[in-house]
């Protein structure tokens, strides 16, 4: 398995359980082998024409593209492109939606760049204490905590989750109050004294506004609204002072409010001193294989490659140069609100599967079903791809060239190891097949060096600036975005001189606490938070193929408070349903005395009504779009 | 376009404002408000008493805020009268302003004793400062200094804040308090003794059952029983009364405070209370919570964003801000522990500053005193707040953080408990692959994965280790 070495996993090495199972996805036999039309086997001719028929049949705009965060570079900058030029359509945008967007908002606001940790990895191993609000990396990715042996963590999460177990502190808020407790962490940071003040006036701008907020938020109130102590919130402050690092994952994005939550954070390492300088910072851990690379080159609604807004002439010109087009459509709508577009008549899903990963999952799963035409790329028959008039099989991981981009900004090589098996093609190869039948024969080569070449062109004098990248430097180079030029060594470290902002100083943004879109109330008196376990990657469509994988964790369960389920009436191992406003989860009860009495957890890589997004609220932040998956209202009562 | 007016610019006011703007770009707004500076959060008065936050940083606006937020704002302004017939109110610069809905947010003024010598001429004697303002803050910052004898007239929840606050400058202080234990309003005589002598430790000395008979300027002060006590500052923080004079003036209905419905409408419909000069029968005043929840709903009707919104009331939640003192009271706690309608819990350490009394009904927490536990005060809070039935583990909700312990030896552990998270690996796992041969962490970890993913089981593993080697029978 030398092909996982030092790709896969940054750094030290090391792997889960997913990673050293990663193989039996290649050679499993549910494997798509053959394109697949209303469930006919046919060649790739006939699938490719009837989609390319299809498709003229339909106003641009009535085509809609969904991407995925963990394809590679080179196909999610073709995938943008191919729905610009060859669909002209402006309808695109990924799940990456549904992972990254709130932490890119909040860092743009602030940085006026977005990339995940502005510093290397290996940075995190001389911090003294590290933040972690609303990630779980002991199972999301577990190699990581390696890096973090040697420092004090703060936890930041409604549960006690196995990454909250090894934490020095222990923040358990109500979910869907961080943003209150992050201002609180900010007033407490004041009256103790630890704030950075000539840092603040050097290197910011905008403190006073956002005090003005949290000045309301002493740590008592902040007690009263979160559940976290005001002792607590004092030790924290305290450890965080020095050299510290504040990270965020998807339990404190994931919100209505989550862009504001982000701020929040930020905020707080601010008024710390902490972002822009070596030994300390903010970043944002990455949720999906390509989370990073996967926002940066144009499948996402408002973006152009370089991480280019859609909307900025001048970033408009410089790619409609590069691909030798005289016209561009404009942005389109985000993820969610594009699955549930009742004008949308055809949709190509590339690497995802909304029908079990995105929110209010039923009413998604509806409107897919009556849409005119679906069409799904996918290595193996995930629920999307069982809905699809048309199935792709499309190559995986191991059998494909191509880049990815890490956490921290860094571009890694992806080396094809084996040969697809028969009667698979890769994403580009697909689209070129499509393009070449819609009257687009030139512009989509089916080789991701051929790809990368003209992504470092477009790229060029963007915020994400890969023009200085080549295959061959990877060979023997680290580097990390922006490298803007072949002799340029890349960017380890961001924003030590100065923010990417054109005066140079980070914003603080003044931010209020909202809670949660959907609160408790008599009907639906308990929150319901989702999340992953371990042995499971995203909707599970393919970690539940492998054995090993699915005998660990193998169906839906729902974690509770032993009393909360003896009140429902439910024990340990029975079947519970879990109920909200828009569906009904089927799962077993796992009883954890460590879980609040109000709060349920459930995971989200389970299918049918299994799937934790039936209950989910789609309720939108309204600068990230990101739905609210982190909190929403239900009962528990016995199936 | 509807005009609203407020009268008042501290806490009530302020928010009043915010949240009108926040819905209705643009209601006409005017705020009246007579200290001469911009609001400032007043909860915060004890941290800048205590030293650790500036005035400054109490500001709830910056002077920019009324231009850039349309409010036509007025400080250092007092309102005369109020003409409700002809819906104008009268400030002191003679000008009459107009309004469609007339918001009171006057506030409320301390109770200063009647001991002889605290007041001159209506007004404080020199070396007597009431805890209020920020310049009364001022005023006490200036005469703090280290060594400095203070007196603290009041053991209620300010009182003590603004004694702990000189205590921590290394002032001399005494609360003189009239009644038998701290805090009587939240706390039972066993807390109230408890906290005592928590804060005793910290060096703050009391009187309690008792008064002040006479101030002389200069010296000290002089108790009901005759004692004296030496004082370069009294503090005065005995109670605050709801400033009505105003709406008494007006003709509007006045009991304690200003008599306000659900509505927050006073006996006329147009002419609106909040805060501490408003008296609700669903809260109790000197709290900024009541005013907050009253601002939001005020600005849901004055806008129209929510005609049908009301207040019901605020539960209240004490909470002293105090370093090194943490002292959480709610709801009703003078239930006594053999009360027959009620379960209560109590335990006291008062060698160790800690004190928990917990009142249910119903499964659900109707009270409790939580003193020196922070874990436990955050969590029965939540419960109050939040309606949730209480855990069944009520030793453990009562003295906070108390998870089961870990599974300490590796003996101990079931075969099939999970060593290694990262990649489903159970002891039964272990023992078979070290029974197979592989004695080393680099074998077992070659033959499981055990350790080989976040790397966290390695001492787990390690000690799994050193327990099947004891567990081999020594080489003949």
């Amino acid at each position: 398995m030398s092909v996982i070495d030092g790709q896969v996993t940054p750094g030290p090495g090391g792997l889960c359980q997913k990673g050293w199972t990663a193989g039996e996805l290649l050679r499993h036999p549910g494997r798509l082998t053959t394109p697949l039309l209303h469930g006919r086997p046919v060649s790739w001719d006939e699938a490719l024409d009837f989609v390319a028929s299809r498709i003229a049949s339909f106003e641009p705009d009535e085509v809609a593209v969904f991407g995925g965060g963990g394809l590679t570079n080179e196909k999610a900058y073709a995938l943008g492109k191919f729905a610009r030029v060859a669909l002209k359509t402006s309808q695109i945008d990924y799940n990456g939606r549904f992972c990254m967007s709130s932490a890119a908002a909040a860092g743009n606001k602030a940085f006026g760049l977005d990339r995940g940790l502005p510093f290397p990895l290996t940075d995190l191993r001389s911090a003294d204490t590290v933040l972690l609000a609303g990630s779980n990396p002991a199972e999301t990715m577990p190699p990581f905590l390696r890096y973090l042996e040697g420092a004090r963590l703060i936890v930041i999460d409604p549960r006690r989750t196995p990454t909250a177990e090894r934490a020095t502190l222990h923040l358990q808020p109500a979910p869907g109050t961080d943003l209150a407790l992050a201002l609180g962490l900010l007033h407490t940071a004041v009256i103790e004294g630890v704030i950075d003040k000539e840092y603040v006036t050097s290197r910011t701008t905008g403190f006073d506004d956002a005090w003005r907020v949290a000045a309301q938020w002493w740590p008592e109130q902040t007690e009263r609204v979160t559940g976290v102590s005001a002792a607590d919130q004092r030790a924290a402050v305290h450890m965080l002072a020095g050299r510290s690092y504040v990270l965020s994952g998807r339990g404190t994005e994931q919100h209505a409010s989550g862009t504001d939550t982000v701020s929040a954070w930020i905020n707080l390492a601010l008024a710390l001193g902490l972002p822009g300088r070596v030994g300390s910072g903010y970043g944002c851990l990455t949720g999906q294989g390509n989370g990073q690379g996967g926002r940066e080159h144009g499948q996402k609604a408002d973006q152009l490659p370089g991480y280019r807004k859609i909307d900025d002439p001048v970033a408009r010109r410089h790619v409609m140069d590069v691909w030798g087009v005289s016209w561009l459509p404009g942005p389109g709508r985000s993820a969610y609100e594009l699955l549930v577009a009742e004008d949308v008549k055809a949709m190509l899903v590339f690497g995802s599967n909304p029908v079990v990963s995105a929110p209010r999952a039923s009413g998604v799963a509806d409107r897919l079903r009556s849409l005119d035409l679906l069409v799904v790329a996918d290595f193996v028959m995930s629920e999307t791809a069982a809905m699809a008039d048309v199935v792709f099989p499309v190559t995986q991981w191991a059998e494909e060239d191509g880049t990815m981009t890490n956490l921290e900004g860094r571009i890694i090589r992806r080396r094809k190891a084996l040969d697809p098996p028969p009667g698979v093609r890769s994403d580009l190869e697909l689209l070129q097949g499509l393009a070449s039948r819609l009257g687009v024969p030139n512009g989509f080569p089916a080789e991701p060096a051929e790809v990368f070449e003209e992504l470092r062109r477009a790229s060029a004098g963007g915020l994400s600036d890969y023009s200085g990248v080549t295959y061959e430097r990877l060979d023997s180079e680290q580097l990390h975005w922006p490298v803007p030029s072949v002799e340029h060594p890349g960017t380890p470290r961001l924003f030590l001189d100065r923010f990417a902002h054109a005066d140079g100083l980070a914003r603080f943004v003044p931010v209020d606490h909202r809670g949660p879109a959907e609160p408790p109330d008599g009907e639906f008196p308990l929150q319901a938070t989702t999340g992953r376990v371990l042995q499971h990657y995203q909707s599970g469509a393919q970690t539940r193929r492998v054995g090993e994988l699915l005998a660990a964790v193998p169906e839906m369960y729902v974690e509770v408070h032993p009393d909360t389920a003896s009140r429902a009436g439910l024990a340990a191992g029975e079947s519970a349903h879990v109920v909200s406003r828009r569906g009904t989860v089927t799962a077993v009860v796992r009883c954890v005395p460590s879980m609040r009495p109000d709060a349920v957890f459930l995971p989200f890589h389970f299918p049918g009504d299994g799937r934790a997004n039936l209950l989910t609220n789609p309720a939108l932040d309204p600068t990230s779009r990101m739905p609210e998956f982190k909190v929403c209202a239900v009962r528990l009562e016995p199936a | 376009m509807r005009r609203v007016v407020v009268v008042g610019y501290g806490m009530a006011g302020a928010r009043l404002a915010d949240e009108l703007r926040r819905r209705d770009p643009d209601v006409s707004v005017t705020v009246v408000g007579a200290e001469p500076h911009a609001a400032y959060n007043r909860v915060l008065l004890s941290t800048v008493v205590a030293g650790t936050m500036t005035p400054e940083s109490t500001r709830l606006h910056d002077e920019r805020w009324a231009a850039e937020h349309g409010v036509d704002l007025r400080v250092g302004c007092e309102v005369l009268e109020i003409d409700r017939s002809a819906r104008t109110v009268e400030l002191d610069s003679g000008e009459l302003v107009p309004y469609d809905a007339l918001v009171l947010a006057t506030g409320s003024t301390p109770w200063v004793p009647p001991a002889e010598g605290l007041v001159e001429d209506g007004v404080l004697a020199p070396g007597v400062v009431a805890f209020r303002t920020l310049d009364d803050c001022a005023e006490i910052e200036a005469k703090a200094h280290r060594g400095a004898p203070v007196v603290v007239l009041g053991g209620g929840l300010l009182g003590i804040e603004a004694a702990r606050g000189l205590a921590g400058r290394g002032c001399l202080v005494t609360v003189v308090h009239p009644v038998g234990h701290l805090m009587e309003r939240q706390l039972d005589p066993d807390a109230g003794h408890v906290l005592a002598r928590t804060l005793g430790g910290l060096g703050i000395e009391f009187r309690l059952n008792s008064t002040a008979a006479k101030y002389l300027p200069g010296d000290g002060l002089v108790l009901d029983d005759g004692t004296h006590l030496p004082a370069e500052l009294v503090v005065v923080s005995a109670g605050v009364r709801a400033e009505t004079s105003l709406a008494r003036k007006a003709g509007l209905t006045v009991d304690r405070g200003i008599v306000v419905d659900d509505a927050l409408r006073t006996s006329d419909p147009r002419v609106h209370a909040i805060g501490d000069c408003a008296q609700h029968p669903g809260t109790v005043s000197g709290l900024v919570q009541p005013a907050w929840d009253q601002a939001a709903v005020l600005a849901d009707r004055l806008t129209g964003a929510n005609p049908a919104a009301r207040y019901r009331g605020t539960s209240v939640v004490t909470r002293l801000k105090a370093r090194d003192v943490d002292l959480a009271a709610l709801g009703d706690v003078h239930t006594g522990v053999d009360c027959p309608d009620s379960e209560v819990l109590c335990f006291q350490e008062p060698s160790r500053g800690r004190y928990a009394k917990l009142v249910l009904r119903d499964d659900r927490v109707a009270g409790a005193i939580v003193l020196g536990a922070p874990d436990a005060a955050a969590t029965i809070t939540q419960l109050y707040d939040r309606g949730i039935p209480a855990p069944t583990d009520r030793l453990a909700l009562l003295l906070g953080r108390a998870l089961p312990a870990e599974a300490a030896s590796p003996a101990d552990l079931p075969s099939s408990a999970v060593i290694c998270r990262c990649n489903t690996v159970s002891k039964g796992q272990i023992v078979s692959a070290w029974r197979a041969g592989a004695e080393s962490l680099p074998q077992l970890a070659e033959a499981t994965r055990a350790t080989t993913g976040c790397g966290g089981c390695k001492d787990a593993v390690c000690g799994l280790l050193d327990w099947l080697g004891a567990s081999q029978p020594a080489p003949a």
